[in-house]
């Protein structure tokens, strides 16, 4: 885990004399500050992305990139469209008739929202943790093994080989190496979050979107997946939505601050965190809004 | 995380004496007592009834189950010449004319379940639901009738011969026996009826446990990578499968006591064992429809009361257990979720 140091407290000018809460430093050793971000491998880029609820739009022209292996963290306020960009990417909103999305998602020099694309290996390789614990009413072994059987033909041997493997990369197997035979839903709720993980990974995907991924667990199995997305960072492109902000600046790369469904503010989580350029992103994560 | 500049006194929300409604001071001590009487009265009148009523089949098979013993379970012969009553015939074609309804109810009810639950829109779903709760409450009678007029001629004339011709045709269980009619009047066709009959209650029961399944597990397949089709199969029933069970339990419970459309169909044939579902039988609930009327020698009455008896226990056992069943489901589900 990731130190967190905090400043002194700030006065801000334009308001009243209020005590404004610490601001929040993040750690010295991550990426994004400093790198050249033009430089790095784009994994997905999103232009002009506006997104509808029926006729209620909820997105308004979303333009980012998300950088291969590096964590971008997306942050805003309650119903500012963060979970709804997160949805877009692999095109889960698909499952609901009257959400549509227009514009360009590109994925590999293709544009996802195309019709074409083929959904089934989209979701393979774009995987997907949500806010809630979701086991599949199985057991742990075969929760890991679903999307390998799915994608994959594999002989006995392997498909534990993998599941061992993915396990073990979601820092889960000590726990549940002596109950791969239980139901996913007997462990604990930050186990079933990392086993939710493990079933991601074992797919082999090459990007994570993370829907709130700790909301509903405790502070030590949050620190326990905080930990383990600092680690997943060498292999995958990692997406946190978080309403969290101590959470995005610890493991974050890049910080994107959404509002009103428009993209306020983006750049390195250093950069966002300690000078923010808008006045709307420095109200929320010093917490005067939210 | 906002921070509010309003100023709230502190003493707010505390309503002042001056401003307490006035309490309208009634005196009723009396409405309570009254009300709940009157509802552990009706209570115990349900429950009363019930046990009556199985304490009066007891008592008016008294001489059927003394008289007859277990014979009455296990041979096959209805002579009020003889006094010989035994209603293994009957059994035997409860038994199988009810397997042959699931056989068909079950899979069918699921599909549509399963189509109303995860695949047509929202609308068509509710329509149809409807629909398929209306099938519910529509006489067992006009079923029997329209099994009658349309199922019976087309057995007959077409399905059994057909498949009688098939290499199926020789298998034991399905090859006619002697008392075989065509077909067309058999346990197979009241089956096929009875199974209408009871696909309203298996298909609204697995709808609703198929709708417990939370959304954001069905996400999490489709999230990787799995089509319609393998999220139902897969996580849907998977998740909502005891609770399936229980609605085939409670189907099989009606199908059990089901009377008038078997009665029409099934063939009355109760002095011989059928060697076929193609052949003619009779089942308990017809049994006792059929010869009732007629009976006028002391054992015969009693013994279709013991059979009465028989199929009151065994509709009490199912439901008993359906809603046993359900309800650890909900437990489980609800509580894990």
């Amino acid at each position: 885990m990731v130190d967190t140091k905090v400043d002194e407290p700030t006065q801000i000018q334009d308001g009243e004399a209020t005590v404004v809460p610490p601001r929040l430093a993040v750690a010295e050793n991550r990426r994004g500050s400093g790198e050249d971000f033009a430089a790095l491998a784009d994994e997905i880029t999103v232009r002009d992305l506006d997104f509808f609820y029926g006729k209620a739009q909820a997105l308004f022209g979303n333009t980012i990139d998300f950088k291969k292996n590096r964590v971008t963290a997306v942050i805003g306020p309650s119903g500012c469209g963060k979970s709804t960009h997160l949805r877009a990417l692999n095109r889960i909103f698909n499952l609901y008739r009257d959400q549509r999305a227009s514009g360009e998602i590109l994925f590999e020099g293709s544009n996802i929202l195309s019709k074409d694309t083929d959904l089934l290996e989209l979701r393979r390789r774009i995987g997907m943790i949500f806010q809630k614990p979701s086991p599949f009413p199985m057991s742990v072994f075969d929760n890991v093994a679903y999307g390998l059987r799915q994608h994959y033909r594999l002989n006995r041997s392997e498909l534990a080989m993998r599941v061992e493997h993915a396990l073990k990369r979601s820092a889960i197997w000590d726990e549940v190496k002596h109950k791969l035979n239980e139901p996913g839903n007997a462990l604990s709720g930050g186990q079933q979050q990392r086993l939710c993980i493990a079933r991601a990974i074992a797919a082999e995907p090459d990007v994570l979107l993370m829907d709130e991924p700790c909301s509903a667990i405790d502070p030590v199995a949050t620190a326990k997946i905080e930990e383990l997305i600092l680690e997943l960072k060498d292999k995958y492109t990692i997406v946190l939505v978080t309403h969290n902000m101590q959470q995005a600046a610890r493991v974050s790369d890049y910080t994107a601050f959404f509002f009103q469904g428009r993209i306020v503010e983006f750049g390195s989580t250093t950069d966002i965190f300690s000078c923010p350029t808008e006045k709307q992103t420095e109200e929320y994560i010093t917490g005067r809004f939210g | 995380m906002s921070t509010v500049d309003i100023d709230i006194p502190p003493q707010a929300g505390a309503p002042r004496g001056s401003m307490k409604a006035e309490t309208r001071g009634r005196r009723l001590r009396l409405g309570d007592p009254i009300f709940r009487g009157l509802a552990t009265a009706s209570g115990l009148f349900l429950a009363v009834a019930m046990v009556g009523l199985g304490v009066v089949l007891v008592i008016d098979s008294w001489p059927a189950i003394t008289g007859l013993g277990t014979k009455m379970l296990t041979t096959v012969a209805w002579s009020p010449s003889t006094g010989e009553y035994g209603a293994l015939a009957a059994l035997v074609g409860t038994f199988l004319s009810t397997l042959v309804a699931m056989v068909i109810a079950v899979p069918l009810a699921l599909v549509i379940a399963l189509l109303l639950v995860e695949l047509v829109h929202p609308k068509v779903s509710r329509v149809v639901g409807t629909v398929i709760e209306m099938l519910a409450s529509i006489p067992s009678i006009v079923f029997g009738m329209v099994g009658i007029f349309t199922i019976v001629p087309f057995m007959q004339d077409h399905l059994v011969p057909w498949v009688l011709s098939t290499p199926l045709g020789k298998v034991p269980g399905i090859a006619p026996g002697p008392n075989y009619a065509g077909g067309g009047v058999s346990i197979f066709t009241a089956g096929v009826v009875l199974a209408f009959m009871v696909l309203p209650f298996i298909t609204a029961v697995s709808r609703d446990v198929m709708k417990m399944v939370p959304q954001v597990t069905k996400e999490a397949g489709y999230g990787l990578g799995s089509t319609t089709w393998e999220v139902m199969r897969k996580i849907s029933l998977r998740y909502a499968n005891s609770g399936i069970v229980g609605a085939i339990f409670i189907g099989f419970g009606r199908a059990l006591g089901e009377t008038m459309a078997v009665a029409f169909l099934i063939g009355s044939v109760f002095t011989s064992l059928p060697h076929s579902v193609f052949d003619p039988g009779t089942s308990i609930a017809s049994l006792i429809a059929l010869n009732f009327s007629e009976a006028t020698d002391k054992l015969q009455i009693s013994a279709l009361i013991e059979l009465g008896l028989i199929l009151f226990i065994l509709t009490i056992l199912f439901q008993v257990a359906a809603q046993a069943w359900l309800r650890r489901v909900q437990r489980v589900t609800g509580g894990r979720a």
